[in-house]
């Protein structure tokens, strides 16, 4: 739990980082996805790598929960909860939430199975205006035709259920990643009382940050401060 | 502790957990006590409704107790959900009904574990605990006299630090409280006040994996870090125990995977 836990965290971070760039010039999130497409097998190493760690972590769940019920045997008629956190007891229904979440993500922006009219490959190209660099390489050449995924985000969370399962879902993560990230110290040995209350406050501040950033994306595009590059397409299926 | 001048006696409603044998099915049933000193104690109280229950030729509630003074570990049940009743610190046999108000109901069951199997009403084998200790709760040492005192040094921190995870009565408290029933709170003091001390060095990692792996073999569950075990330990016994035993297990398995043998043979045979 504790490992792929962390790997997953370390995803969702660079992710969202990622997805920041949506903010700046097209050119940087769609040079920075074609950059990712580019990778060709490396991309499928990730992507493989990253299923192994979410399934492994699901599966992980799922026994440990099976043997905790057994474990108990007959429930307390009386329940009652000292001091375990709130976030500690949801884990198992904010960790079904972001599954769904993570479903519907990918048929919406990976294979275009939902909201397929604003998929980018139903989109006209993208003329990159700059050169894309990665830490100072050269990736994509300026002047390249590439999918418009900016505008495929900005179409997608047009649409104000999207956006707001986006948001609900994300708060969910958030809050799924407040007891996962601090319990994972404990998990692998690293915690103790003498620096557990900054520990707290180091998973409270990156919870707060994570959700911050992943609710300005679609935040933004509901508020209209983002708008899409291709005038003329919207959210609603394309009158013919 | 001293005891509060509070006049009042008080009644209440002791919803108990009555249960025939261990194949038996258990239900709640509801006592009145009347008139109770609020200076009681919460054992000294069940021995009242016992009598009662004696006169009227009802079987009285079984329940376990000996000291009485929060030492043996003995006493064992889960008031209003949380095992040892209210307050910080103390076993049932601590627990005094100055706690409780007039006209409250009290709802008494036991530890809840299935390694924790039901005797009858609010007693439970814990023997699965016993079964851990002797997996690897102990130090291979010569027996006789005493060692002289000052042939091992152990440093003060040291020192401390292992009686803390030393005050363990056994009592199960930590596996009553765990929303998983598990195990962790006990076993890490176990570990942890020999692995802390030299004399422990020895069989270290042995010790840990050994109880570690007996308490997942007996049917305890698995820790998810929500604290509840330290919160209701009658000794306030701290859950960086857990966090030193989950490091001490780790490093003791990777060791044993790189450990080089002997291969035997040699030394004169
Ligand atoms: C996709 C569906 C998911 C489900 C069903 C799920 C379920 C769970 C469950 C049941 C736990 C154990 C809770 C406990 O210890 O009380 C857990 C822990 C954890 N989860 Fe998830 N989770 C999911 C996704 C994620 C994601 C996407 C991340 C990270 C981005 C994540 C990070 C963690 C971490 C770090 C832990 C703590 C591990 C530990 O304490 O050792 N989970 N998850
Ligand atoms: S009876 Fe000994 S600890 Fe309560």
């Amino acid at each position: 739990m504790a490992v792929t836990g962390l790997i997953l965290i370390g995803f969702v971070i660079g992710h969202l980082v990622g997805n920041l760039q949506v903010f700046q010039h097209p050119d940087h999130l769609n040079g920075y996805a074609q950059f990712l497409h580019q990778l060709g097998p490396l991309l499928w190493v990730a992507r493989i790598g990253l299923l192994v760690a979410v399934v492994i972590h699901i599966w992980a769940a799922t026994v440990l929960t099976l043997e905790n019920n057994r474990a108990r045997g007959t429930p307390y008629g009386f329940k009652h909860t000292i001091q375990a956190t709130l976030a500690s007891r949801m884990m198992r229904v904010t960790g079904y939430v972001v599954l769904g979440f993570l479903l519907y993500h990918i048929a919406h922006f990976t294979m275009g199975a939902a909201q397929s009219s604003t998929f980018k490959e139903n989109l006209p190209a993208y003329t990159m205006q700059h050169e894309y660099r990665v830490a100072g390489f050269p990736v994509v050449a300026a002047g390249a035709k590439v999918l418009d995924v900016h505008s495929m985000v900005i179409l997608g969370f047009q649409s104000p259920v999207v956006a707001l399962f986006y948001i609900i879902a994300v708060g969910l993560l958030s809050f799924h990643l407040l007891h996962g990230f601090d319990s994972l110290f404990q998990t692998l040995g690293l915690r103790s009382t003498r620096w557990a209350g900054g520990l707290r406050k180091v998973a409270l501040w990156l919870c707060l940050a994570y959700f911050a950033g992943n609710l300005a994306i679609p935040g933004a595009v509901l508020l209209g401060k983002l708008s899409p590059r291709a005038v003329g397409i919207s959210a609603a299926p394309a009158q013919r | 502790m001293v005891a509060e001048n509070t006049a009042k006696n008080l009644s209440i409603t002791l919803r108990v957990w009555r249960q025939d044998g261990p194949q038996a099915v258990g239900k709640f049933v509801d006592y009145q006590s009347k008139d109770l000193s609020p200076n009681m104690s919460f054992l000294e109280m069940l021995d009242v409704v016992n009598d009662d229950l004696t006169l009227k030729g009802e079987p009285p509630i079984a329940f376990a107790h000996d000291c009485r003074e929060g030492i043996c570990g003995t006493c064992s049940c889960t008031i209003n959900g949380q095992p040892h009743g209210p307050g910080k610190g103390v076993a049932t046999c601590q627990v005094y009904m100055r706690t409780f108000r007039d006209g409250d109901v009290i709802t008494v069951e036991p530890f809840r574990a299935a390694a924790f199997p039901i005797v009858k009403d609010l007693i439970t084998d814990r023997s699965a605990f016993d079964k851990i200790q002797q997996a690897g709760g102990f130090i291979t040492a010569r027996a006789g006299s005493a060692p002289e005192a000052n042939a091992l040094p152990v440093p003060k921190p040291d020192a401390d630090l292992a009686m803390d995870a030393a005050t363990c009565i056994g009592c199960g408290a930590c596996v009553a409280a765990c929303k998983n029933a598990s195990a962790m709170l006990f076993v890490g003091a176990k570990v942890s006040h020999l692995g802390i001390l030299p004399q422990g060095q020895a069989e270290r990692d042995k010790r840990v994996v050994a109880m570690v792996d007996t308490m997942d073999a007996l049917g305890f569950g698995n820790c998810t870090n929500q604290y509840e075990c330290s919160a209701a330990c009658p000794k306030l016994i701290s859950h960086d125990f857990i966090s030193r035993m989950n490091r001490d297990y780790l490093a003791a398995t990777v060791r044993a995977a790189f450990k080089a043998v002997s291969l035997g043979g040699s030394g004169g045979s």
